[in-house]
């Protein structure tokens, strides 16, 4: 029993420290926003890969810079109504297609 | 991990990224000059600039091997050098220091504090230091902030504390500047916004109620802690903080930019917000909102201002008025703050003001600029917009502000750095048929985009050009006396006769000099003290200072062939093959040594080497002679003119030169023998100073003449000109004293010499033809010229007419209004208001308009015209997106340019209405176009290409052949070839290559009888590709947006039993595999240089040259990849790479093989990069690494230059 406990704490540790570390009970919303913001993030940090898509966008590095951290608060968007049986509703999880940038 | 791999490539920069992600500045070498510190992709770079000479110069760069993303640069109290941190992907904070006295970096810190990678939780997207130097933060863009305390310890070193945490979950960072707090507590700001509610709401009104918050962060120094110690709401659009001065210099706190304004905020101050003004003009959308994008913060001694920058280039200069006590002295409280235009700039990624007056704009897209103040914008009539007049409430309304942007009137651009950044599109062709190929290149965005030619050589400038009354052989320049400054003669020899010009203020002929005028000359020397010597075919003439003539004649029935001469010594070489040597003594005579030597064939060449300092002689003698041999005799008196050593060669020796250089093997300096061929090769052969044994020999082919060399001086160091069919330098490289063989970018000389006048220091003479020509070389950091053509529009992608010099280039631009529109606008005002002034786009950018685009065809000649010479521009609001060149088999296999274009093209989420294929005639040898007709598809054509007489496209995942029609294109036949959408098409025989956006490539092929493509083939892993090349039959080799570079091969059978003759009814009813195509291709190489590969190209790159794989990086990198002929190379080069990532870690803390390795583990690639930073290491670690190896550290450094030098410059 102790040693249950202790991977348990040992998990909320690591789900804690690691954002986007799934457990038994990852709703579709988590993973997919988590999925969002882990590539928006990613596309702010390469540099080469943010002057890609400016250009690509026709917009200076900086703006797109900051409108890819602002998509990052809204994720894939508001979470899904919980139902009262427990169930994880049909949400329509609309990922945005990522741009092509450049060509 | 580099797994094993039946091929290998050798992965090589030709030119670095010049794209500049950060720059720094600081004074980083102690002293109290500034240097800037600039990172391009993985690269970090020192300038010095000179400011008397109004630009900044590279000292020193080198390659991290890691991701570069933030830099800051700090100094602690009381110190004079500044240090820099690097934020990286190694998920370590790196303190690194410049060492000048080594020209090196220096690496103090280096703390991990996390996972490697770029990752969303794991600090290193933003850093700040706090201005005195005691503390610094690092950031990611989500939740995780650590603060490391930065101290001196009793030695005086740099000591670093371990992390303070300040994370707070769930929150996501805009922005991070330190504030300027003086010596009170260092205090950082956030821009911060919590996303915990919205998240959590379902309504979605959580997320429409979010605050943007403005978050410091106290480090209290005394307890060791950090809290967030105060956080006010902001304009939930704000993007970008900017630290004001505090202490004594101003008011401390930060500016917040936001859309369409930038406000003060501090803790204990109100809040003043200003408008940022918006362009006035005809064409300017007045309701369109400005950003600002980057911006510089200047102080002096109790003064201080911005210059803001906003996205359309346009700075404006922001200052803070204080509260002024009774006394009219300022108090610490913020009266108002006030904006007003300066200049326009281009847009920046950094922006900074050096102390000399300078300001540094690295560039967003293309060049890099250095400008210099030539006023302050203190009294000129701009409209000054106040915080008075705007509430300071960020949800109040106010009306706008507008101004007129002007020419630049505040400063003067001084330096132009070229930058191919962004680089879309590469080609390498030869097409003004010179020995090796040039590389053609499309750059930039906007109206700053260009057309680039890049070849390899060294500028020159020329100072005289003067034609002569006859043909001369041969030219030298003399001194009078051992320690004159400059050259006083120019002897210049003929066919019969010799001609004696003297150096002045004019250049003259002079007759009374003792030179024999009559006879053609061999050798001309400042012999000893004073006196100068002549050696023509019929004798030696020794000319002393006080005019006595003393001559020795040359043996009855000979003459003199070839001589040799230095400061004390002469040896000359007889028809008859015997070899005369004198020596000068101590009363300045000139004696014949008794010893002769008979060569077996007839002497070609001699060369003495200079009299080494604190020696009385040159101890060898190198002779060539026509049995192809060079011979290397002994001058020392007890055993002269013995044999030394022998060097055999492939072809007679046509000039022979002894010369000492730096050598970065040894460190110092190290003799050579240089030695040209008649067939036009050049070796160069270590010369042992003791042995007199040649050792080391490496070779060059020059080109089809035979070789000349001549021992020159550039920047004080040794050079040789070698000359051939065209003139060569051969220098060591500044950085790594390896020695570099270039070519000059001048006309093919004869014969060159050195020159140096007041005038001229370190200059040159040469001939060509009849003409004398004085010239000089300035720059050895560089050895790519570059030539630009502007374009108007980015441009996207570009073609080469198949037999003439011309280049086809398709430009679009998004969100910029087109020509037709823009003159409708103009014509509308002008019948309304008169004139209207339209600014030029290359300066203040092209007027914006969302959802519009201007788009063209370029026909460019950057051969003869070197310009734009026809352009054509698209209507419709249709944007080119491809573009080829088709001939068709309908047509007699006349050659049409096909461009795809997209209607009405939303980028992001993707959106259009129609797509065309617009087909034009090509007129006037393809100067001229011809629309013939267009033909609407469902979706843009992003790839075309010629197939078979016919053409084929990518419409979205459809793969279609289409026929030239009358009144339209007329599809033929089709399959769906990719799961998204068509990128790119490469094809050999019937075998087409197809790339997709998101899914790698697929094989098809066609089946001429069934008429009918079928895909066979694709890849196993998603690649975002973004450029392919058939490097064989069977192999693809390609680059995708993630800056991967990869090869993959179609296994055998599958590419045998695709071509199998019959109707391919086998092939289609092959079983799919796993949803895909029936067989999978097998990855053979796989690399991530870093850069974003946008084009990729099998080809030689030197005359002579082997094929490599070039490829072309989005910020301006250039590089290749070289296949491996022997797998011993392989062993080499990877136990060489091997102990160089343990000996010389990377500088950032990132592991070089998890780096290259970064998003699949690299394979069957060596990084030749890498390699080349042994010539860099300090002499022991060199002679380790080459223990380890079993070679001699001067085998290792020549297999490593071999390696690029067989191949590429």
């Amino acid at each position: 029993m102790a040693d249950k406990l202790r991977t348990l704490q040992q998990l909320e540790h690591l789900q804690q420290k690691y954002i986007g570390t799934g457990h038994a009970d990852t709703t579709r919303h988590e993973w997919t926003n988590n999925i969002v913001r882990d590539s928006y993030a990613s596309y702010v940090g390469h540099p080469a890969l943010l002057s890609y898509m400016a250009l690509g966008m026709g917009e200076c590095r900086e703006v797109v810079r900051a409108r890819f951290v602002e998509k990052m608060v809204r994720g894939v968007g508001p979470a899904p109504v919980e139902r009262e049986d427990g169930e994880d509703g049909e949400e329509v999880v609309v990922v945005e297609r990522r741009d092509r940038g450049g060509k | 991990m580099a797994t094993t791999s039946s091929m290998f490539m050798y992965s090589l920069t030709i030119q670095p990224p010049t794209a500049i992600t950060q720059a720094i500045l600081g004074q980083f070498a102690g002293t109290k000059e500034q240097q800037i510190v600039t990172a391009s992709g993985s690269k970090l770079t020192i300038h010095r600039p000179e400011p008397s000479q109004g630009r900044i110069t590279p000292i020193y760069s080198q390659d991290v091997f890691g991701i570069i993303r933030t830099l800051a640069a700090f100094r602690l109290a009381g110190s004079s050098k500044d240090y820099i941190i690097i934020g990286s992907d190694s998920g370590r904070i790196t303190i690194i220091e410049y060492v000048p006295a080594q020209n090196r970096f220096n690496r103090i810190h280096l703390e991990t504090f996390g996972k490697s990678g770029i990752r969303r939780v794991i600090p290193g997207q933003y850093l700040a230091v706090d201005p005195k130097g005691r503390a610094c933060l690092i950031s990611s863009v989500e939740k995780n902030k650590l603060v490391y305390v930065l101290n001196r310890n009793a030695q005086a070193e740099l000591t670093i504390s371990s992390p303070l945490e300040a994370h707070k979950p769930q929150t996501l960072v805009f922005a991070l500047v330190a504030l300027d707090a003086g010596y009170e507590n260092p205090v950082f700001a956030t821009l911060e916004v919590d996303y915990t509610d919205a998240d959590q709401d379902p309504s979605g009104q959580a997320f429409e109620e979010l605050e943007k918050l403005l978050v410091y962060y106290e480090l209290d120094l005394g307890l060791n802690h950090v809290v967030r110690k105060w956080a006010e709401p902001v304009d939930r659009s704000a993007t970008m903080l900017f630290q004001v001065p505090g202490g004594s210099d101003g008011p401390s706190g930060v500016l917040v930019c936001s859309d369409d304004n930038v406000t003060y905020r501090h803790s204990n101050q109100e809040a003043f917000r200003v408008p940022i003004p918006r362009r006035r003009g005809i064409l300017e959308n007045p309701d369109r909102k400005r950003r600002i994008v980057a911006g510089a913060m200047h102080r002096t001694r109790g003064a201080f201002f911005f210059l803001l920058q906003s996205e359309d280039g346009d700075l404006f200069k922001v200052t803070i008025d204080m509260v002024e006590d009774e006394n009219g002295q300022a108090t610490g409280e913020v009266q108002r703050l006030k904006i007003k235009y300066f200049d326009t700039v281009p847009v920046a990624t950094s922006l900074f003001i050096l102390k000399s007056g300078y300001l540094f704009v690295g560039s967003e897209n293309g060049n890099h600029q250095l400008y210099q103040f030539e006023k302050l914008g203190d009294d000129d009539d701009e409209t000054e917009f106040v915080s008075d007049n705007f509430p300071a409430d960020p949800t109040e309304a106010y009306s706008p502000a507008f101004f007129h942007p002007r020419p630049v009137e505040n400063i003067r651009l001084s330096q132009n750095i070229d930058s191919m950044n962004p680089l879309l599109e590469c080609k390498i062709a030869n097409l003004t048929d010179e020995d090796a190929p040039q590389i053609y290149a499309i750059c930039g965005a906007g109206a700053r985009s260009s057309f680039r030619t890049l070849k390899h050589g060294l500028p020159v400038s020329e100072i005289v050009e003067s034609e002569l009354p006859s043909r001369p052989s041969a030219v030298w320049t003399t001194k009078l006396t051992q320690n004159d400054r400059f050259d006083a003669y120019i002897i210049l020899s003929f066919e019969n006769a010799t001609l004696v010009l003297s150096i002045g203020e004019t250049v003259e002929e002079v007759t009374d000099t003792g030179f024999l005028s009559s006879a053609p000359t061999l050798a001309v020397q400042q012999l000893g003290e004073d006196a100068l010597l002549q050696v023509h075919p019929r004798g030696i003439r020794h000319i002393r200072a006080d005019g006595k003539v003393n001559e020795w004649p040359a043996p009855q029935h000979r003459s003199i062939v070839a001589a040799t001469t230095n400061s004390s010594q002469v040896a000359i070489a007889l028809s008859s093959g015997e070899i005369v040597y004198f020596e000068t003594d101590t009363d300045g005579s000139l004696n014949e040594y008794d010893e002769k030597r008979e060569m077996t064939g007839t002497v070609t060449c001699l060369s003495l080497g200079d009299v080494p300092a604190g020696r009385v002689r040159s101890s060898f003698l190198a002779v060539g002679c026509d049995d192809s041999t060079v011979r290397i005799l002994s001058l020392d008196p007890d055993s002269t003119l013995e044999n030394k050593s022998v060097q055999a060669l492939t072809s007679p020796p046509s000039a022979l030169s002894i010369m000492a250089m730096a050598d970065s093997t040894s460190g110092g300096s190290t003799l050579y023998l240089h030695i040209g061929l008649y067939s036009g090769v050049y070796l160069r052969t270590v010369l042992d100073e003791i042995t007199g044994e040649l050792t080391d020999t490496r070779t060059r082919f020059l080109g089809l003449k035979p070789a000349k060399l001549f021992r020159v001086s550039i920047k004080g160091q040794a050079a040789v000109l070698a000359l051939s069919s065209r003139p060569w330098l051969g220098y060591s490289d500044v950085q790594t004293n390896g020695f570099m063989l270039t070519p000059l970018n001048y006309v093919g000389l004869e014969w060159g010499w050195m020159f140096s006048s007041e005038q001229c220091l370190e200059g040159m003479v040469g001939i060509e033809g009849q003409n004398l020509r004085i010239f000089t070389i300035e720059d050895l950091t560089n050895n790519l010229l570059q030539e630009s053509i502007a374009l108007q529009n980015t441009p996207r992608h570009f073609v080469k007419h198949p037999d003439q010099p011309l280049f086809y280039v398709v430009e679009a631009d998004n969100n910029v209004l087109s020509s037709s529109t823009k003159n409708k606008l103009i014509i509308d005002s002008t019948a309304v208001n008169g004139n209207a002034i339209v600014l030029p786009p290359e300066d203040f950018g092209h007027p914006r308009g969302t959802g519009h685009w201007a788009s063209a065809i370029s026909i460019i000649d950057p051969i003869t015209a070197k310009s734009v010479i026809s352009r054509l521009e698209l209507e419709d609001n249709e944007a080119a997106v491809s573009v080829t060149i088709a001939p068709f088999a309908s047509q007699d296999e006349e050659s049409f340019l096909i461009v795809g274009t997209a209607k009405d093209l939303t980028v992001n989420p993707r959106t259009y209405t129609a797509g065309f294929i617009h087909v034009y005639r090509l007129h006037e040898e393809g100067k001229e176009l011809e629309f013939i007709h267009k033909t609407k598809v469902e979706q843009p054509p992003q790839a075309l290409l010629a197939f078979q007489g016919r053409l084929l496209v990518g419409v979205g995942p459809d793969l279609r052949i289409y026929d030239l029609g009358m009144r339209q294109m007329l599809r033929k036949c089709q399959t769906t070839a990719t799961p998204h959408m068509i990128v790119g098409l490469q094809t050999q025989g019937s075998r087409i290559v197809v790339s997709d956006v998101q899914e790698s490539v697929t094989y098809v092929v066609y089946k001429v009888q069934e008429n009918r493509l079928i895909p066979f083939a694709d890849d196993m892993i998603a690649r975002w590709t973004t450029c392919t090349t058939m490097v064989d039959y069977e192999s693809v080799a390609g680059g995708d947006k993630f800056g991967n570079l990869w090869l993959v091969r179609c296994p055998p059978k599958a590419s045998e039993e695709a071509d199998e003759d019959g109707s391919g009814a086998h092939l289609m009813h092959e079983r799919q595999y796993l949803a895909g195509a029936p067989t999978r291709l097998s990855l053979m190489c796989h690399f991530f240089p870093q850069d974003i590969p946008t084009s990729v190209q099998k080809t030689s790159l030197v005359a002579g040259g082997r094929d490599v794989i070039f490829w072309s990086g989005f910020q301006g990198t250039l590089g290749m990849l070289v296949p491996f002929v022997s797998r011993e190379d392989v062993d080499f080069f990877q136990t060489l790479e091997m102990q160089l990532a343990s000996q010389n870690p990377p500088l950032a803390g990132r592991d070089h093989l998890i780096y290259r390795s970064y998003y699949v583990p690299v394979k069957g690639v060596i990084d030749g990069d890498l390699c080349e930073t042994f010539f860099l290491l300090a002499n022991d670690k060199k002679q380790m690494i080459a223990g380890e190896l079993d070679r001699s550290v001067r085998e290792v450094e020549r297999k490593i230059s071999d390696m690029r030098t067989r191949v590429a410059y």
